[in-house]
């Protein structure tokens, strides 16, 4: 199969956006790679820079050993699956899925063979003669997906696939999708706006803003280790907390300070933080790694923060709580023990060994 | 109740002006029926009807034209089967006034105008004529209005709107400003007098472009790019993936296309001059230039030269309403 890579790839419009700067990227083979981030962050222009649908204004883009700047989108050997389907609305879905091999010129029986194949695979089998109009738009999907796989290319490209769909349909097709990957071994470069859809498929995320790449990474590594501000936010649900504060030094011991608390911050923490001693920082803390003090005191840290319950969200399984203090708004995700109520004192530990801190001017993880 | 009040309004205010659309066709076709001396009379409008006297001379009755009419006697014209006063009787004759009748046919139909309308002129040819040269222009304003269309609707290029636009500026021009321009640029082609006076000059309608266009800025660019990784040229998208698409807007544009050339009168009859050369419009013109004006005739010719149209519109009509539906709508 191949591997794609993507080397200083810029793309500028006509009326002077710049909307995709110096990306470069390599998806290994085989690998799902995902490419998330914001709507208009350039991510889709990318997909079709790869697909060969969009100019290259500047760099490189190589699909195994080839280099497939001025290639035609045909001889790159990909599929793309876009987000509307893009089914073709006059023809039914034996011929939607034939119409590439059509175009190559294979005979009637490989490509009635190959259509079988792709259409048993999606359990699509049944609705081979009807036209797009008469399916759902999940089944609309799978026929999309079929026409990718009847061809058998090197790369599957996908644009949003999903968005299309309910939520729960949507999580059915995001399983699907995986499984179809392990049965493919192809290489499969997939945009989504939606961080879950990144989690749950990739095998590596590339998060995109304003044309850039922030951090290309596994998704647990981005998860845990966020490069800076913008990826530690957008990864994860609910959001990161973030905090701003400064580093104070008592003793030997370094505390986060806010204008409504201080905090003890993590002996292993020190070292990295020395150099930010009575300088302003940004601290992010996520949902999970906050506690109710009542179930969960954390022995290791006694400081607790008292805060104001504002809004209560049990979703069953958990609660989400957003929490108040003067200055300060934090989002935790509680176990579902006993419900805090509205407007009522609650007191907090945060697990400070999983404690991020941020530069407030480069916005860079610095722990 | 304010619903019935308001439908009731909207439709009377449909039936007046479908009345007054209709009417001209309906005083067309009785026109058409009546015979040439009742239209002069000028008295039936709608249901042609026809008053007249015979004297019935010992069973044989023959139609006459009463001068005077008394008790005993009346003072009548006798007439022979071409309604001219008949030769074999006495200018003047006095009858008894007991021969003499009024006939009154309620409705009288003379549907021999037809055939004599057909007969009088060479209306085959003249048909063929039109039926050719509506075809010819209908297959070059297809073509041209197809790639145009394309090109102003998805291909990138500079002017491409500012071309377009002036393209629909030439809508505003009245045709009796550029026939003189025209006529002296087909003479210079030496296209005076020929086929393709009446065909090439139209092959290019900027209004089919302008329906093309909006159709094709409708549809959506993921189908463009699904066909070019699955290794459509642009010309096997147009040929595969936008004709098929494309059927109602294609019939809205043959009907109108076609309309347009069927009643086309001013351009051919300055264009050409040869009578083979003729198309319908100019041909239904002899009833009312070459010969004195013989309206009954000229509606019974208006009448059949104008079915084919009537026929192709009414089962295009669908098509032609789902496409100006869809004109507006994105998705």
């Amino acid at each position: 199969m191949a591997r794609v890579e993507v080397q200083k790839l810029n793309k500028i419009y006509d009326n002077s956006v710049h909307a995709v700067k110096d990306v470069s990227f390599e998806a290994e083979d085989k690998e799902f790679m995902v490419l998330v981030g914001p709507s208009g962050c350039g991510k889709s222009t990318v997909l079709r820079m790869i697909a060969g649908l969009e100019e290259i204004t500047s760099g490189n883009i190589w699909i195994g050993d080839k280099l497939v700047n001025n290639v035609p989108p045909k001889d790159r050997d990909i599929a793309m699956v876009f987000q509307n389907y893009a089914l073709y609305p006059h023809m039914t879905v034996f011929d939607n899925m034939a119409f590439a091999l059509k175009l190559r010129g294979e005979d009637k029986q490989t490509i009635k063979k190959k259509v079988q194949h792709a259409a048993e695979l999606l359990g699509i089998q049944d609705l081979l003669k009807r036209k797009p109009a008469q399916l759902s738009g999940g089944q609309r999907q799978r026929v999309a997906l079929g026409r990718a796989i009847v061809r058998n290319p090197k790369v599957f490209l996908f644009d949003e696939p999903l968005s299309n769909l309910d939520a729960k349909l949507r999580v059915a097709m995001r399983s699907e999708i995986v499984k179809l990957h392990k049965q493919l071994a192809n290489t499969m470069i997939y945009v989504t706006h939606d961080q879950v859809e990144a989690m749950t498929m990739a095998n590596r995320i590339a998060v995109m803003k304003d044309g850039v790449i922030h951090q290309i990474d596994t998704p647990l590594n981005i998860y845990n280790h966020p490069a800076n501000i913008f990826v530690a936010g957008f990864i994860g649900s609910p959001a990161i907390n973030m905090v701003e504060g400064k580093i104070e030094s008592e003793g030997s011991d370094l505390f986060f300070s806010s204008n409504d608390f201080k905090i003890k911050i993590y002996p292993k923490h020190k070292k990295m933080l020395q150099s930010y001693i009575n300088k302003p920082i940004i601290m992010g803390i996520r949902p999970e790694d906050i506690y109710d003090a009542r179930y969960d005191s954390m022995a290791e840290f006694p400081q607790q923060i008292e805060t104001i319950c504002d809004i209560v969200e049990p979703l069953g399984s958990e609660y989400h709580v957003v929490l108040t203090t003067p200055h300060n708004i934090f989002t935790a995700r509680l176990e579902p023990k006993e419900l805090p109520k509205m407007n009522e004192e609650l007191t907090i530990s945060l697990n400070m060994l999983k404690a991020h801190y941020f530069d407030p001017e480069t916005e860079v993880c610095l722990v | 109740m304010k619903n019935i009040f308001s439908n009731s309004i909207v439709y009377l205010f449909l039936i007046f002006f479908g009345i007054m659309m209709i009417l001209p066709f309906i005083w067309m076709i009785s026109t058409s029926l009546m015979s040439q001396a009742e239209f002069n009379k000028n008295e039936s409008v709608f249901i042609p009807k026809e008053e007249y006297y015979v004297w019935n001379e010992n069973g044989k009755e023959h139609r006459i034209i009463l001068v005077q009419q008394k008790e005993e006697h009346s003072i009548i014209h006798v007439l022979d089967e071409n309604l001219q006063i008949s030769k074999d009787y006495p200018e003047y004759m006095s009858v008894p006034s007991s021969q003499v009748k009024l006939i009154k046919k309620v409705p009288s139909f003379h549907w021999e105008n037809y055939v004599t309308a057909f007969k009088k002129v060479p209306f085959a040819r003249y048909f063929t004529n039109t039926i050719f040269v509506s075809l010819m222009t209908l297959i070059g304003v297809l073509i041209t209005s197809f790639l145009a269309a394309y090109a102003f609707a998805r291909l990138e290029f500079k002017g491409r709107d500012l071309i377009f636009y002036l393209f629909l500026s030439m809508m505003m021009v009245p045709e009796p400003i550029y026939i003189i321009s025209s006529y002296m640029m087909l003479d210079k082609f030496n296209w005076l007098d020929t086929y393709q006076a009446l065909i090439v000059p139209w092959c290019v309608n900027i209004f089919t472009i302008f329906l093309f266009r909006q159709h094709f800025k409708s549809l959506p660019q993921e189908l463009f790019d699904a066909a070019a990784i699955d290794g459509c040229s642009i010309f096997g998208m147009l040929w595969r993936i936008v004709l098929p698409l494309s059927k109602s807007v294609i019939a809205t544009a043959s009907v109108f296309s076609l309309i347009g050339s069927w009643n086309s009168f001013m351009w051919p009859l300055v264009m050409t001059d040869r009578p083979e050369l003729r198309v319908l419009q100019v041909g239904l013109s002899y009833f009312s230039q070459e010969a004195s004006t013989q309206t009954t005739l000229l509606m019974a010719a208006s009448t059949f030269s104008i079915l084919p149209i009537l026929i192709i519109f009414f089962f295009a009509q669908k098509q032609i309403i789902a496409s100006y539906a869809k004109a507006g709508l994105k998705d």
